[in-house]
C-alpha cells in the first residue's frame, strides 16, 4: 500500500535532523496560523497562488530562492563547523553519512533551488517590461514552471524528515548512485527533485525565448535590446539546449535504479563515464546559465549608477554570445582525470581558457563604463565592484585549473571548491543581490534601506574572503573536498578561519533580513512615487511602481538602446495619451498550482515506490492538461475607463513627487507636470 | 511617452497568439530533438555492449520493422491530407483523415509493443545488457511520444467535432502536425541507426 514507506523512515535517532525538522515545521505552522489569523487565504489564493502575472510569479520565484538560500546556508554552517572541529582525535558532531547528505543537499539546493529560481524570478520581473511587453508569451505556462520548481524544492525539504537525501554529491556520479551502492531513497529524492525542477526550467526557457524574440515593442531591434535582455536571451538558449540532456541523463539513471537497466552500471555493458559526460554536458552550460543573467544585472546597474550608457554595448553583446557558444565546448574540463588522450584534454583546456577572453572584455566594459562617469555608490554598485575584483581572482584560478597537468594535482581538492564558490557567489549571487535591490522598488513599490544593504555587502565581501581564501591554501596543502574528519592538523587553523568567515557571512544574511523588515516598516517614507527611483535608462522605469497589471497602457516605441533615457532627453517621457483603450489580459487559473501539487505527490510516490499513487497523479496531470486545452475563455478585459483611472492615479503620484522634488538623480522633471 | 495604437480596433491582444504558439512549439521540438540526440548518442556508445547477450543481428527482423515504418510514414501523409482539408475548412474531411492517421499510428505502436513483448518474453529485456537498455529506451522514448501523439489526436478529434475548426482548434492541429511529422523524422533515424545498422 505505501511502498517502501514506513514510520521507520523518520530519523528519530538524529537530534540534529529532528531539531531541523521541528524548526521547519514550527515556522510552517506559524506562517499558516498567521495567514488564518489575518484571514488572508482567499487573498493568497486569488492574487498569488493562481496568478499568471509575470510580476507576481517573479516575486514568488525570488521568495522561494531566498527561503532555500537560508536552507543551503544552514547546510554550509554544519559543514564548516564540523570541519573546524573534527581534526585529529576529535570527530565533531556529524557522522560520515550525515555529512555526505549535507554536502549533497547544499550543492543541489544552491544551484537548482537558489540560483535558478532567483535568476528566473529576476527575468520574470525585468524582461517583459524591458522589451515593452504586457506579459510573457505564455502566462499560464509560466505559472506551471513556477509550481514545478516549488514542487522540486518541497521534495528536498521533505527528504529532511522522511527518509534521507542523497549521499553521492550534487552531481550524483555513477556508479555510486546505482542501486547496489545507494540502496536507500536518498538518490531517488535527488533524482526527482532535480528532474521536476528541471522540466520547469525547460518550460521557462521556451516561454521567455518566444517572449523576447516575438513580443518586443516596435522599434526595439535585437541590437537595441537592454543588455539584461541579451544576457537573458543567451541564458535561455543555453537552457533550452542543455536541460534536455539533464532530463535524459536523469531518466537513464532512473531506469537503471527502477527497472534494472545498465546505462551507467559497472557490469553488463554499462558505461559509467557516459553519465559523467552527460551530466557536465548540462552542468557546464548551467554554470553560465546562472552567471550570464548576473552579468546582465551588473551591466544595467553599472550604466544606471554611472549615469552613462554602457561602454561599447556591441562588444558586450558579442562577448555574451561568444560565452554562450563556448560554454558547450568545455564540459570535459570537469573530469580531465577521466584519462582521455592528451589531445582531448588539451582541446578542452584551450577552449576553457578561451572563455576568459570574452569575460575579460566584459570586465573592461564595466570598468570603462564607470570611468569618468558620475558613479553613485549605492549598494547595487557596491555588489558590482566587489564582484569585478573578486571574480577576476576566481577567473584566474579557473585558467590555472584549465591546464590539465595542474588539474591533475588540484582535482577534487579544496582549491576547486574555492574556485567555483568564487565564481558562483560573486559571479551569480552578488549579481542577484544587486538585482534584488535594484528592481525591488519596481516590483514592490518602495526602495530598500540603504544602510543595512551596505552592511550586508561588507559582511558578505569580508566573510567571503575569510571563508574561501583559506580554501585555496588548503587546496595547495593537499586537502581533498568532502571530508567529515581529517588527521592532518596543519589544516586545522585554516579551517577555523574559514568557519569564522562563514560567521561573518551569516551577519551579512542577518543584515539582509533586518533590511527587509526595516524597509517594510518605513515603506511610506521610501515609497517610489515616480516609478523611476534611480534615474533608470530602460523601459521598466517608465512604468509606475509597482506597475499596473497590464504594465503599459500604450505600447511604447523605441528609438535607442537606452530607450527611457532617450524619451526623457527628448521630453516625451510621461506623455499622456489622447485616449485609452480596452486591454485584454490573461485570467488567473489554479491549474498551474494544482499541477505543481500533483507533481510533488508524484515525485514523493516514485521515491517510495507507491505505484498506485504515482499513476493516479500522472493521470491527474494528464487530465488537467486536457481540460485546460479545451478552455478557450482564458482572457478578461480591463476596460478603457479603468485603465484611465489607474493611469491618472499614477500621474497624480508623479505630480506630488515633482512637488516634493523626489525625482531621482539628474532626471529633469517632466514638463507636463 | 511616444505610443502607437496596437491595432486599429483599439484593442491590444497578445500579438498574433497563434503564430507565437506555433513558434513556441518549434522551440519545444528543438529541445525534444536535443533529448533524442542524447538518447541516440547513448545508444551509439552502448550499441556494442552486448555483455554476452544477443546482438542486433539476432533480434531484429527487418521486414517486420519495415512494415512498422510504412504505418508511420503513411500516417504522416494522411495527417498532411487532414491539414489540406483544414485549409479548405472541411471539418468532415479533417476528422476523417485524423481518424485514418490515428488508426495508422495505432498500428505502428501495436507492432512496436508486440516486438517488445516477444523480446522480453524470450529473456532479452532491457536489463539483459547495456545494448538492450539503450535499445529499449531509444525505441521506447519514440514510442512514448507516439502514444502521447495518439492521445492528443483523440482529444483534437473530439474538440474539432464539438467546437468546429475554431482558431484555437486550428492552432492546436497545426502544432500536432509539427509533432507528428517530427516523430516521423526521428523514426527514420531510429530505423537507420538501430535496425539497418544493427543487422549489418
Amino acid at each position: 500500500m505505501f511502498g517502501k514507506l514506513s514510520l521507520s523512515a523518520i530519523p528519530y535517532h538524529s537530534m540534529i535532523v529532528m531539531s531541523a525538522v521541528g524548526g521547519a515545521l514550527l515556522i510552517t505552522v506559524v506562517i499558516l496560523a498567521l495567514i488564518t489569523y489575518y484571514r488572508k487565504w482567499t487573498y493568497l489564493w486569488k492574487e498569488w497562488l493562481t496568478s499568471v502575472d509575470h510580476k507576481r510569479i517573479g516575486i514568488m520565484y525570488i521568495i522561494l530562492a531566498l527561503v532555500m538560500l537560508l536552507r543551503g546556508l544552514s547546510d554550509a554552517v554544519l559543514m564548516r563547523s564540523q570541519q573546524a572541529l573534527a581534526a585529529g582525535t576529535s570527530f565533531g558532531f556529524l557522522h560520515a553519512e550525515h555529512f555526505d547528505q549535507i554536502f549533497s543537499a547544499h550543492g543541489t539546493i544552491m544551484i537548482v533551488f537558489v540560483a535558478m529560481p532567483f535568476l528566473v524570478g529576476l527575468m520574470n520581473i525585468a524582461v517583459p517590461p524591458q522589451i515593452g511587453a504586457r506579459d510573457v508569451a505564455f502566462p499560464f505556462l509560466n505559472s506551471v514552471s513556477l509550481w514545478l520548481t516549488v514542487a522540486g524544492a518541497f521534495l528536498v525539504m521533505v527528504s529532511l524528515g522522511i527518509g534521507e537525501f542523497s549521499k553521492a554529491g550534487w552531481s550524483g556520479y555513477a556508479p555510486l548512485t546505482e542501486l547496489p551502492y545507494s540502496p536507500g531513497t536518498g538518490v531517488d529524492y535527488w533524482i526527482w527533485s532535480f528532474q521536476i525542477a528541471g522540466i520547469g526550467s525547460l518550460l521557462t526557457s521556451i516561454n521567455f525565448l518566444v517572449t523576447i524574440l516575438k513580443m518586443r515593442a516596435p522599434g526595439m531591434t535585437l541590437m537595441r535590446m537592454p543588455i539584461f535582455v541579451w544576457t537573458a536571451l543567451c541564458t535561455l538558449v543555453l537552457m533550452i539546449l542543455a536541460f534536455p540532456v539533464l532530463t535524459a541523463a536523469l531518466a537513464m539513471l532512473t531506469l537503471d535504479r527502477y527497472l534494472g537497466m545498465h546505462f551507467f552500471t559497472n557490469n553488463l555493458g554499462g558505461n559509467m563515464m557516459m553519465y559523467t559526460n552527460l551530466f557536465w554536458l548540462w552542468g557546464h552550460p548551467e554554470v553560465y546559465i546562472v552567471v550570464l543573467p548576473a552579468f546582465g544585472v551588473f551591466s544595467e546597474v553599472t550604466a544606471t549608477f554611472s549615469g552613462k550608457r554602457l561602454f561599447n554595448y556591441t562588444s558586450m553583446v558579442f562577448a555574451t554570445i561568444a560565452i554562450m557558444f563556448l560554454s558547450f565546448t568545455v564540459w570535459l574540463h570537469h573530469f580531465f582525470t577521466m584519462g582521455a588522450s592528451p589531445g582531448v584534454n588539451i582541446f578542452f583546456g584551450i577552449t576553457t581558457m578561451l572563455i576568459a577572453i570574452p569575460t575579460g572584455v566584459k570586465v573592461f566594459n564595466w570598468l570603462f563604463t564607470m570611468f569618468r562617469g558620475r558613479v553613485r555608490f549605492t549598494s547595487p554598485m557596491l555588489w558590482t565592484i566587489g564582484f569585478i575584483l573578486t571574480f577576476s581572482i576566481g577567473g584566474m584560478a579557473g585558467v590555472l585549473l584549465a591546464c590539465p597537468p595542474a588539474d591533475y594535482v588540484l582535482h577534487n581538492s579544496l582549491f576547486l571548491i574555492a574556485h567555483f564558490h568564487t565564481m558562483l557567489i560573486t559571479g551569480s549571487l552578488f549579481g542577484y543581490f544587486a538585482g534584488y535591490y535594484y528592481w525591488f522598488p519596481k516590483a514592490i513599490g518602495f526602495t530598500l534601506d540603504e544602510k543595512w544593504g551596505k552592511g550586508a555587502f561588507w559582511c558578505w565581501l569580508i566573510g567571503f574572503y575569510l571563508a574561501f581564501a583559506p580554501l585555496y591554501i588548503l587546496g595547495f596543502m593537499g586537502m581533498p573536498r568532502r571530508m567529515y574528519h581529517y588527521e592532518n592538523l596543519a589544516w586545522h587553523p585554516w579551517l577555523i578561519v574559514a568557519a569564522i568567515g562563514l560567521a561573518v557571512i551569516l551577519i551579512g544574511i542577518v543584515c539582509l533580513v533586518v533590511q527587509l523588515i526595516t524597509s517594510i516598516r518605513h515603506r511610506q517614507a521610501a515609497r517610489d512615487l515616480t516609478g523611476d527611483p534611480w534615474d533608470g535608462r530602460t523601459l521598466e522605469w517608465a512604468m509606475s511602481s509597482p506597475p499596473a497589471v497590464y504594465n503599459f497602457a500604450k505600447t511604447p516605441v523605441v528609438h535607442d538602446i537606452d530607450a527611457f533615457t532617450d524619451m526623457k532627453e527628448k521630453g516625451v517621457a510621461y506623455q499622456k495619451p489622447e485616449k485609452y483603450d480596452d486591454i485584454h489580459m490573461p485570467k488567473n487559473t489554479g491549474a498551474g498550482f494544482v499541477n505543481g501539487v500533483l507533481s510533488f505527490i508524484f515525485g514523493f510516490a516514485m521515491v517510495w515506490h507507491i505505484w498506485w499513487l504515482a499513476i493516479l497523479c500522472a493521470l491527474g496531470m494528464l487530465l488537467l492538461v486536457i481540460v485546460r486545452s479545451t478552455d478557450d475563455d482564458i482572457e478578461y478585459t480591463v476596460p478603457a475607463a479603468e485603465v484611465e483611472r489607474i493611469e491618472n492615479l499614477h500621474y497624480r503620484q508623479l505630480a506630488s513627487a515633482a512637488a516634493t522634488s523626489r525625482f531621482a538623480g539628474g532626471g529633469s522633471v517632466p514638463e507636463i507636470l | 511617452m511616444t505610443t502607437i495604437d496596437a491595432s486599429s480596433a483599439g484593442e491590444f491582444e497578445h500579438p498574433d497568439t497563434i503564430a507565437n504558439q506555433a513558434y513556441g512549439f518549434w522551440l519545444y521540438i528543438m529541445s525534444d530533438l536535443v533529448l533524442f540526440g542524447t538518447v541516440f548518442s547513448t545508444y551509439v556508445v552502448l550499441s556494442h555492449n552486448y555483455a554476452g547477450g544477443p546482438t542486433g543481428k539476432d533480434l531484429f527482423h527487418l521486414p517486420y520493422t519495415f512494415g512498422e515504418t510504412m504505418f508511420l510514414l503513411f500516417s504522416s501523409a494522411s495527417y498532411g491530407l487532414s491539414m489540406l482539408a483544414m485549409q479548405r475548412n472541411r471539418k468532415d474531411q479533417v476528422l476523417m483523415w485524423l481518424f485514418v492517421t490515428f488508426l495508422l499510428g495505432l498500428g505502428f505502436i501495436s507492432m512496436e509493443i508486440n516486438e517488445f513483448y516477444h523480446m522480453i518474453l524470450e529473456g532479452n529485456g532491457p536489463e539483459r545488457s547495456g545494448f538492450l537498455s539503450a535499445f529499449f529506451t531509444l525505441v521506447g522514448t519514440h514510442g512514448t511520444h507516439v502514444t502521447f501523439g495518439l492521445l492528443w489526436m483523440v482529444v483534437m478529434m473530439v474538440q474539432a467535432a464539438v467546437k468546429g475548426l475554431t482558431p484555437p482548434v486550428q492552432s492546436k492541429l497545426i502544432r500536432l502536425s509539427i509533432f507528428w511529422h517530427f516523430l516521423d523524422i526521428v523514426w527514420v533515424g531510429v530505423f537507420t541507426i538501430v535496425y539497418l545498422m544493427g543487422v549489418m
